[in-house]
């Protein structure tokens, strides 16, 4: 159990001492540590796989995910460490908000591990609500106009789909305990799992429905992604970055689970159809709403929801192929997304604005970050020789190969935010040079560790990550 | 079991759809915090006969958090929040009442329609309980949607919650960790809310949400 205990351990210990640290060059580095340590933890996972029990798991579909996210987590505090020291400089944040905001960040990274060791379906739900209760304090931390209706859309977007989430996982117990009992057994996914051939088909068809809308508000699928965009824009960008890389992967996690369930009962309805559509709808609707998009971090949220979309559409299209591109997919976007969020947060630092039109010069200005940014948008935007671009050709491929039409549709809703995102961010890139020019003290070790990894990723997968992902491909039907 | 004990459960559950109705139409604040007191003490009455009925104790523990915390604290904080807010003597513009209330009646139907034929197999105390729970559920989205008032659509989330409480009680068994759990993230939840109604009075000088409409990040 020691691995668990670091990755759960850690940031639950280290929101504790954050919230009493004042000093901030002491707090950020206690946040780097903390995070540190439960990354280390994860991947001591690899080594030590402790035996799973009633309420904690650790197998094949999380473990890539656990490091996944204490990793992004890692690399996010050190970027926050630099990002946040600005913001303190420039008196946007005031020392009292500091402790909060350091304190804030640990329980969500607690949260989020959580929600991906558990075993049970109804802690599962409490460690997303706690993750999206303390996201929902960081957004609203600037106490601008922005900021607070940002926060009160997803407070109250993100209750409502939560609410519908835990509804539906009630029914999932109700379905279940015919044929396994109450009690903690009923709710443990293993042991529902083991049982799924007995259950009720229509309750868990039911279920799931209420689960896909419930989650799905946190994967922030169309029409349900109000709340996405503003939270992205206003909060501050470290929290935009773990948003889009972290929280909207351990919400589709949690589906992806349900989903198996539904899979292994004979007679429920093939979920293939509705995720296909949810995700079609969002890719589509994201791409197109990309050119319209004056403030940059809000395009990069929007960006989000297009790649939700191709993740969700994957894992409908299901099959070996269609879940490995899936999986593929959200470990790239999770990795990249969280790049380009590091490094427009420097950019909208230095030109002290988000708006894109009043940005432009970047690589003449600030050569590094603007370059960085470019190399993260080609790779976002699924350019060979990222590895954004295997997954989606992946998906592409295998769409192609079993239903030509929707290959269409999905191939149009990527050259569409193709285009898009090419155009705004040549715009801020090169031309003349707008806004201040001033030197940033950008900490670009996050970013090109991430960028690295992904530009590794296109070009070679080794063999036993690709063995792995196979293997989960086929635990998810 | 008797059906004595089955009819009482399915009067109190059925209470509770009503209160959401009697909540759907208020339109001064303090009146409708009072009736999410009730709407709660109500939850409150059939969880207790649940756990009666059911013969688990443990359920007893549900039912009284339900009425210390969501019958008690949170209603006589809220109303406190709104006379410090200075909105207690406002009237709330609720369009369409008519409507609403047929659209509530619709609502109750597709959620009987939904799920008693699902759960045709469950215990009936599960049953009934469900489709109504769901009901809830569905009007306290409903309030959500025709309030313009944070505090509304708090009291219309608080409701919501109340609703699902219904279910987890219904569904026999489950384990009390995960509904004390439930329970405190809810708190935290208000405590979170809280804090932002006072940032919105701070900022906007009122608590109508139509004001937040008009900050689109897009409309600088």
């Amino acid at each position: 159990m020691t691995p668990l205990l670091g990755v759960l351990g850690a940031p639950l210990l280290g929101a504790a001492i954050l919230a009493a640290l004042s000093g901030y060059r002491l707090s950020a580095r206690v946040n780097i540590a903390a995070s540190f340590v439960a990354f280390a933890s994860a991947l001591l996972l690899f080594v030590d796989r402790p035996a799973g029990g009633r309420v904690l798991l650790v197998d094949d579909l999380n473990v890539v995910f656990i490091v996944l996210s204490t990793f992004v987590g890692f690399t996010t505090s050190i970027f926050s460490a630099s990002y946040i020291g600005h913001e303190l400089e420039t008196g946007r944040l005031t020392p009292a908000y500091l402790r909060f905001y350091h304190a804030m960040f640990q329980v969500m990274m607690f949260g989020m591990n959580l929600a991906l060791v558990s075993n049970n379906i109804g802690l599962i739900w409490v460690a997303v609500e706690l993750a999206t209760l303390s996201t929902v304090m960081m957004v609203g931390i600037y106490r601008t106009h922005e900021a607070i209706e940002a926060a009160w859309k997803y407070f109250i977007l993100g209750s409502v789909g939560i609410g519908l989430a835990l509804f539906g996982t009630i029914l999932v117990y109700l379905a279940a305990r015919p044929v396994v009992g109450g009690g903690m057994d009923g709710m443990a996914w293993t042991v529902l799992l083991a049982h799924a051939a007995g259950f009720d088909p229509a309750l868990l068809d039911v279920a799931f429905v209420f689960l896909l809308l419930g989650y799905g508000t946190k994967v922030g699928l169309a029409p349900m992604h109000a709340w996405l965009p503003d939270a992205h824009a206003e909060g501050p960008t470290p929290i935009s970055a773990v948003l889009s890389g972290l929280l909207l992967n351990v919400a589709l996690y949690a589906l992806l689970r349900f989903k198996v369930l539904l899979a292994a009962c004979p007679g429920g309805i093939a979920p293939g159809p509705l995720l296909i559509t949810l995700g079609l709808v969002s890719l589509l609707f994201a791409s197109v709403m990309l050119y319209r998009r004056r403030d940059i971090k809000r395009m990069f949220a929007y960006s989000s929801i297009e790649h939700m979309g191709i993740i969700v559409f994957a894992f409908g299209m299901a099959g070996p192929l269609g879940n490995f591109a899936g999986l593929l997919q959200m470990v790239m976007h999770s990795l990249t997304k969280s790049a380009i969020f590091f490094s427009v947060g420097h950019v909208a630092q230095v030109k002290r604005t988000q708006r894109i039109a009043e940005m432009g010069g970047l690589t003449e200005s600030h050569p590094l970050l603007g370059w960085s940014l470019i190399v993260g948008v080609a790779a976002i935007a699924g350019l060979p020789p990222f590895g954004v671009f295997t997954s989606e050709f992946l998906v592409v491929t295998s769409t192609f190969a079993r239903a030509p039409l929707l290959a269409v549709l999905l191939v149009l809703g990527l050259l569409i935010a193709l285009g898009a995102l090419l155009l705004r961010v040549s715009s801020v890139a090169f031309g003349p040079v707008r806004g201040p020019a001033a030197p940033s003290h950008a900490s670009f070790v996050p970013m090109f560790a991430h960028l690295a990894l992904v530009l590794i990723a296109g070009v070679w997968l080794p063999a036993p990550l690709v063995a792995w992902f196979q293997h989960v491909a086929v635990l998810l039907g | 079991m008797s059906t004595f004990s089955i009819d009482v459960a399915n009067t109190l559950a059925g209470f509770l759809v009503l209160a959401s109705f009697l909540m759907l139409y208020q339109v001064r604040l303090p009146a409708l915090l009072n009736m999410l007191g009730l709407h709660a003490f109500i939850l409150a009455m059939a969880v207790a006969w649940q756990a009666y009925a059911q013969g688990a104790p443990e359920l007893y523990v549900t039912a009284l958090i339900a009425l210390v915390f969501k019958a008690g604290v949170i209603p006589v904080a809220l109303q406190r929040m709104v006379v410090r807010l200075g909105i207690h003597r406002e009237l709330e513009a609720v369009t369409g009442i008519g409507l609403t209330m047929l659209a509530g009646i619709g609502l109750v139907a597709l959620s009987l329609e939904v799920m008693l034929p699902v759960t045709a197999h469950a215990d009936p105390l599960t049953r009934e309980y469900i489709a109504l729970a769901l009901s809830v559920v569905l009007l306290g989205l409903l309030m959500m949607v025709t309030r313009r008032n944070a505090v509304s659509q708090v009291a219309a989330f608080l409701s919501m919650e109340n609703g699902i409480d219904l279910a987890a009680a219904a569904a026999q068994g489950m384990p009390l960790v995960v509904e004390i759990s439930i329970a405190f993230s809810v708190l935290i939840a208000f405590l979170v809310i809280g804090v932002f109604l006072f940032r919105i009075r701070e900022r906007f000088d009122t608590v109508d949400v139509r004001a937040l409409d008009e900050f689109r990040g897009e409309r600088r």
